[in-house]
């Protein structure tokens, strides 16, 4: 079996939720690996997060280059092709650091590559078999990845439940000497923060959140209203600000907001998992949607099937009146 | 500048419900409506943007069948200058890097300075631009949802990243962009603008045309592959209200009150 790696993101000397997780899909490939964690970046909060994943993982690489201060995937991308062995498995988090990493990696390393891996159903040695799914979760696919030639696995975040055991008493060993000078065609110089909006979704305790299915720019008002016959705020999926009709502060997701709110009601909303990444604090959530097969009614306490545009106006008279 | 967008042919998932077929071997496709991938659209329209102000010309590509065709007259009827259709049995069921062979072999017949893709497809994995990137040995950047010419020698970028950030970095072309939706908003096609370009001669291009191996390609090539498709399990799942719309919503009221969701 080869030798499986992690790749620790971190931000301010801590890890990512993702780091336990990773260990837990790890296993799931070979149940007796020693995982190695790859812990890339500089100065004393890579050693911090050294440290912590040493409590986690047998092994930690730790790669320190004044270049990888910032996590560049084009930097990144070149200390670990020229560290890892051939036949490596490599797991990175699929968030939007994994989905810039991942795929030009497994070309570099001439490995397979799947992303966005929700689940992981063992290997024979020569393939790993995975489940991914397809069009906003709809449907599941069950998929074969060769492992010979080296293979980068980029899991979902949150579907693996964390390795919290903290028992590997793991070494850390200083690779910095072993990756040659980097340099990158695309240079880091900023990070803009998100813009405050008129609203904060995110001290609302009640949120009446609308997707694609609200269909039009004038339908909102719909919402608005019975937001208000509520006394709750209106937030929304992706689609909504895509199409400008609402502000990126409404949007709630990995992209967007996250909210912690009590009571969530979806309407026309599909339930991605970007979307449901959002959402804290296991609200109790009412989900409004036409296709009874929309992902929402799996994670939702009730279910609706019925077109939000008739739905919300009925609605918003019960209340009202 | 001189761009190319590579765009895909999608069933269309605000117009469908996706069903598997009981054999498990497809997703049920008989009257299915297809469309141009979303981000794909946002990407041509950024093409389009950039063109319109600096000059060049914009062409789109695909790996498909013949009906493929139709969306990239659609892209040319939104202003695209160009359509090359790839195409070829070899080409089917094709993985990732598969279709990022093909599309590096058309690539290097041309002379791009920028190569954008949509971030994602519903029915892919996102990982198409990074792997074309990688294999043309061009800087790339994921999720961009914004664009500007710095010169002709490079471009500022800002990726979309969690929370709602944004990550600016400056980026040599030639380049590989996978775009992000809502980076603009794509302009409307109508009948007239796809009747204009419905006799523009499209160029099909297949294996001998790109001078691809064949076996290195398609089912043939592919290091993943799709064994089947399933309905996810629904867990535990929602308690679904169902019978008479006005007793629906006195229970909606009901369970409002109760968990605090009626001020």
């Amino acid at each position: 079996m080869a030798q499986i790696f992690a790749y620790i993101a971190h931000k301010g000397g801590v890890a990512d939720d993702s780091a336990l997780e990773l260990l837990s899909a790890a296993e799931k490939i070979d149940a007796g690996a020693e995982v190695t964690a790859l812990v890339v970046g500089d100065g004393a909060d890579l050693d911090a997060v050294a440290a912590e994943m040493a409590a986690s993982y047998k092994v930690v690489w730790k790669v320190a280059k004044a270049e990888l201060a910032y996590p560049n995937a084009e930097l990144v991308r070149q200390a670990l092709v020229g560290l890892l062995p051939a036949d490596a498995v490599v797991l990175i988090s699929h968030d939007t650091f994994g989905m810039d990493l991942g795929p030009g990696l497994a070309v570099k390393m001439g490995a397979t590559f799947v992303s966005d891996v929700v689940d992981i159903e063992g290997s024979d040695g020569t393939g790993l078999k995975v489940v991914r799914q397809e069009y906003s979760g709809m449907v599941s696919t069950h998929n074969l990845a060769e492992m010979g030639s080296g293979l980068v696995l980029n899991p979902r975040p949150g579907v693996f439940a964390p390795d919290e055991a903290k028992a590997a008493g793991g070494e850390v060993v200083d690779k910095s000497s072993d990756v040659g000078d980097l340099s990158a065609k695309r240079k880091f110089l900023e990070i803009v923060e998100a813009e405050a909006g008129d609203v904060d979704i995110t001290k609302s305790d009640v949120l009446v959140s609308i997707g694609r299915g609200i269909e039009d720019e004038d339908n909102i008002e719909l919402a608005e209203e019975l937001a208000e016959a509520m006394g709750a705020v209106v937030s929304c999926s992706r689609p909504i600000v895509d199409a400008k009709w609402l502000e990126k502060s409404r949007q709630v997701g990995t992209s967007g907001q996250t909210v912690k709110p009590k009571v969530y009601m979806a309407l026309g909303i599909s339930g991605s998992f970007q979307h449901l990444g959002g959402i804290k604090g296991n609200p109790y959530m009412i989900a409004v949607n036409k296709n009874p097969k929309a992902p929402i009614f799996q994670v939702a306490d009730v279910g609706i099937e019925a077109d939000i545009l008739e739905f919300i106006p009925e609605l918003t008279e019960k209340i009202g009146g | 500048m001189e761009i190319l967008v590579c765009v895909k042919r999608v069933p269309d998932t605000a117009e469908n419900e996706i069903e598997v077929m009981s054999d498990g071997s497809d997703i049920e496709r008989d009257d299915l409506v297809y469309s141009v991938n979303e981000w794909d659209n946002y990407a041509v329209e950024e093409a389009i943007q950039i063109r319109d102000k600096v000059g060049g010309s914009v062409t789109v590509v695909t790996v498909g069948d013949d009906e493929s065709e139709e969306v990239l007259r659609r892209e040319m009827a939104m202003g695209a200058d160009n359509g090359v259709l790839l195409t070829d049995d070899a080409f089917e069921d094709s993985d990732g890097q598969g279709v990022a062979s093909l599309l590096k072999a058309e690539i290097e017949k041309g002379s791009y300075d920028l190569i954008l893709t949509g971030a994602l497809a519903d029915d892919g994995a996102g990982q198409v631009g990074g792997m074309l990137a990688a294999m043309l040995d061009l800087p790339y950047a994921s999720l961009v949802n914004t664009i500007e010419v710095v010169d002709d020698k490079r471009l500022k970028v800002g990726r979309e990243i969690e929370g709602g950030n944004q990550e600016m970095n400056e980026i040599q072309l030639p380049c590989v962009l996978s775009i992000q939706s809502g980076i603009n908003e794509p302009r409307y096609v109508g009948i007239r603008g796809i009747r204009k370009v419905a006799s523009v001669e499209i160029p099909e291009k297949g294996a001998a045309d790109l001078g691809v191996d064949a076996a290195t390609v398609g089912a043939a090539g592919a290091k993943v592959k799709r064994l089947d498709y399933f309905t996810p399990e629904m867990g535990e799942g929602a308690e679904m209200l169902e019978g008479d719309m006005d007793e629906i919503l006195d229970k909606v009221v009901e369970l409002l009150k109760a968990k605090g969701g009626l001020k």
